[in-house]
């Protein structure tokens, strides 16, 4: 069983926190497949939030595939995360920068860059914050 | 409700149980004395021919007692209005557990009617067992001396402190309903209570029934007063050693029209200048008494009862009024 | 779902101050709500108007669909922890307990006991010598074990050390995840409400500011910061929230439901703070507009 924590100060939604953590931990093995997550109650009692929040985190979470709630037992995960394609994450840093050296080379400077890719994240991924 | 109201009360309670046993236990230890010492010196009295020296000393027998016992009921139903009332409800607006006791799950209505119902009931019984106490404990003195309508014995015996009781209670709880404050609600509490006392005594109980009157001739042993006056010298009705046992409003002089006597009677009737006091008088009472004859004005002791009754149901109706006042103000738009 | 707390133009008038005014609120079941404001905005005056310790001046309140404490069975719906906890300070903790089993229809004193007994207090105990912790959890008890549908807490959390604070909101969480029972919480503390609430209503100088689910409001409102321009040439979409200027610079908080497509913009979220802390200085702001006008006529 893992045990959740929370950084107020990261500004992050604290329902993404723990998704977030449950992410990070089936990467690194904590969690596998049949391990159970802590009950709402559980959580809500370590961590004093709203047990809205720690339900919302894992019905995203059942969404992704990752778990599944099982009435009157808890929220067991199935499915461990899948590993990454390390062929198209490099594929896709050779497009970034050929795509950053056409934005220096426009006369862009790094701030700029980053201005301009919050705003392009932010646009695509924008159902994720609601 | 009843079981928490109870809960709360329990110390005030106890405290006022408390004490009725310890003069309970004063009383049942003298008390017997007193009626022993009536029937063996006054009842026997009249074959000696020591009557007065026989009451006189059953009415000086534990003196201190007698005070104390007046005293007592006397404050017994202010105490109890100051004490039981006031704090009954201003302590929680004080502490602030009003917010508590309000938000259970009974209405306010309720929690009032139970708080107040209680405390009735125990202001009942403490004074009226008080009031039996010391109405059995003093019977053998009351029975030799007792004026029934003297409001020293007519307020602390039998029924009526049973009504100021109920009355100082309620007066208590509506001062605190209203004010807020335990403090004030107990000064308001004393000072309503003494004020309604003062007037049913003063002014309301003499008019509660027609009195009746009484004629009697003047003569030699009349209670007549011969003196200066504010207005000068003149003569006046005292009501000394008339109708013992009853409440004597006043004895005036008066002929067949009701007139007194004019100032310019009195001085050709009642002349001074005789050899000696006891000649003035009798030659004033046997000229008076030519035209005219003393009217007494009183309760007879018969109707002792009928008046205690009417004082209960006074102050109790009283009391129903303020508690009225208490729903209406309990229910209202704060 | 039903509101379970619903008000039509509810004011509150004490003298001629208005304590409460003109507020008009539907709050669905099954939130936990943050009613948060400035001391004196009007906090405690709603919540004893929900709870029927006060009566309204203007409108109409209704708490779980009925006028609050009309009956014995609504006031038994309704946990109330008044602010400061009261208790009664010569009664223990054991007969606390006694009056909500004697007080309360569907008291559970499975729950109390237990809940008593976790906390590690002596039943024995006399609530004067608790501490305010304690006797905050005291209350939290008394509301929770009479089965409340809503319950609605006065800054429970207001007095208390931060360790007492954060084990009561510990207990308010476990009794919703457990109960599924509805929470309106009040506070001047945001940093308290963050964690807790999904629900927030903020209430300034007697009016409700804003209400709505937090998710949603964090998703609608934008921190966007460029040069400076008047916000009057902004969309129409986009309602101002706070704003500050330099010569050069503008940062607007703004609220709109659409996407902010403009580039001059740099578009940044907003934290649960900020959102609180932007609708309580709006209020100020405004007051601040209107003082030279007051000057005038002074």
């Amino acid at each position: 069983m893992i045990e959740f924590q929370l950084d107020p100060a990261s500004g992050v939604a604290t329902y993404l926190q723990l998704v977030q953590q449950v992410h990070q931990a089936l990467r690194l093995g904590m969690l596998e497949p049949g391990d159970q997550l802590p009950t709402a109650q559980q959580v809500v009692a370590k961590l004093a939030i709203n047990p809205n929040t720690v339900l919302k985190a894992y019905r995203d979470l059942e969404r992704e595939g990752l778990v599944r709630a099982r009435p009157g037992m808890g929220t067991f995960v199935v499915q461990t995360l899948p590993g990454r394609d390390e062929v198209a994450l490099a594929r896709f840093l050779s497009q970034m920068s050929k795509l950053l050296l056409a934005a220096r080379a426009a006369g862009l400077d790094s701030d700029d860059i980053e201005a301009i890719y919050r705003t392009a994240i932010r646009n695509v991924f924008a159902e994720g914050v609601a | 409700m009843i079981r928490f109201a109870a809960l709360q009360f329990r110390i005030q309670a106890a405290i006022a149980f408390g004490a009725l046993v310890v003069i309970a236990i004063v009383l049942a230890v003298t008390g017997p004395h007193l009626v022993t010492l009536y029937d063996t010196t006054v009842v026997p009295c009249s074959t000696h021919n020591d009557c007065s020296a026989a009451t006189t000393a059953l009415t000086d027998t534990d003196g201190p007692i007698q005070v104390f016992l007046t005293f007592l009921l006397l404050v017994v139903p202010a105490l109890i209005g100051m004490f039981w009332g006031a704090p009954l409800i201003a302590r929680e607006f004080e502490t602030g557990t009003y917010r508590l006791a309000w938000t259970q799950g009974v209405t306010r209505t309720r929690w009032l009617s139970v708080k107040l119902g209680m405390g009735v009931v125990a202001s009942v019984v403490v004074t009226g067992l008080l009031s039996l106490m010391v109405t059995w404990w003093s019977s053998p003195i009351d029975t030799v001396s007792a004026k029934p309508f003297d409001p020293l014995y007519f307020g602390v015996r039998d029924l009526a402190p049973v009504g100021y009781a109920i009355f100082a209670l309620v007066l208590g709880f509506s001062a605190g309903l209203v004010m807020r404050r335990t403090i004030p609600a107990m000064f308001t509490a004393l000072v309503g209570f003494v004020a309604a006392r003062f007037v049913m005594n003063s002014w309301m109980r003499p008019h509660l029934i027609a009195p009746l009157h009484r004629v009697y001739t003047i003569n030699g042993s009349s209670p007549l007063n011969m003196g200066e006056t504010p207005a000068g010298f003149g003569v006046t009705a005292t009501t000394r050693g008339i109708l013992p046992g009853d409440w004597v409003y006043s004895n005036q002089i008066v002929d067949k029209a009701g007139h007194s006597p004019t100032t310019a009677f009195i001085d050709r009737a009642c002349p001074l200048g005789h050899a000696s006091a006891q000649a003035n008088y009798q030659t004033c009472a046997t000229n008076l008494a030519a035209r005219f004859h003393l009217l007494v004005t009183y309760q007879p002791e018969s109707r002792y009862w009928t008046f205690q009754w009417y004082e209960m149901a006074i102050f109790i109706g009283l009391a129903a009024v303020v508690v009225g006042f208490c729903f209406v103000w309990i229910r209202r738009p704060s | 779902m039903t509101a379970v707390l619903e008000t039509m133009g509810l004011g509150k008038q004490y003298g001629r101050r208005w304590a409460l005014h003109d507020c008009t609120l539907s709050i669905p079941a099954g939130n936990v709500v943050g009613l948060v404001g400035p001391n004196g905005a009007g906090k405690t005056t709603m919540l004893q108007l929900a709870v029927g310790l006060l009566a309204p001046t203007t409108g109409s309140i209704a708490v779980l669909g009925d006028a609050p404490a009309s009956s014995p069975a609504q006031l038994g719906k309704v946990g109330f922890v008044a602010q400061d906890t009261p208790a009664y300070a010569r009664l223990s903790i054991a007969q606390h307990l006694h009056m909500g089993s004697w007080l309360n229809p569907d008291w559970d004193d499975e729950v109390a006991t237990q809940r008593i007994d976790q906390l590690g207090l002596d039943p024995k105990q006399r609530a004067g010598s608790l501490s305010g912790g304690q006797r905050a959890q005291l209350a939290l008890t008394l509301a929770i074990a009479k089965r409340p549908e809503l319950l609605l807490l006065d800054e429970p959390v207001a007095s208390l050390d931060p360790l007492a604070r954060r084990e009561f909101l510990q207990s308010l969480m476990e009794v919703v995840a457990e109960h599924g029972v509805s929470v309106v919480l009040s506070s001047h503390l945001v940093s308290d409400l963050e964690r807790v609430c999904d629900y927030l209503v903020v209430l300034v100088d007697s009016h409700v500011r804003v209400a709505g689910e937090v998710s949603e409001l964090l998703a609608s409102h934008h921190r966007l910061s460029g040069l400076r321009r008047n916000p009057s040439t902004l969309p129409a979409n986009q309602e101002v929230i706070e704003q500050s200027h330099t010569d050069k610079q503008s940062t607007l908080l703004v609220r709109t439901e659409e996407p902010i497509l403009d580039p001059n913009w740099t578009v940044t979220p907003i934290t649960f703070e900020d959102l609180v802390l932007a609708y309580m200085s709006q209020a100020r702001d405004t007051k601040h507009l209107g003082r030279p006008a007051l000057g005038v006529v002074s």
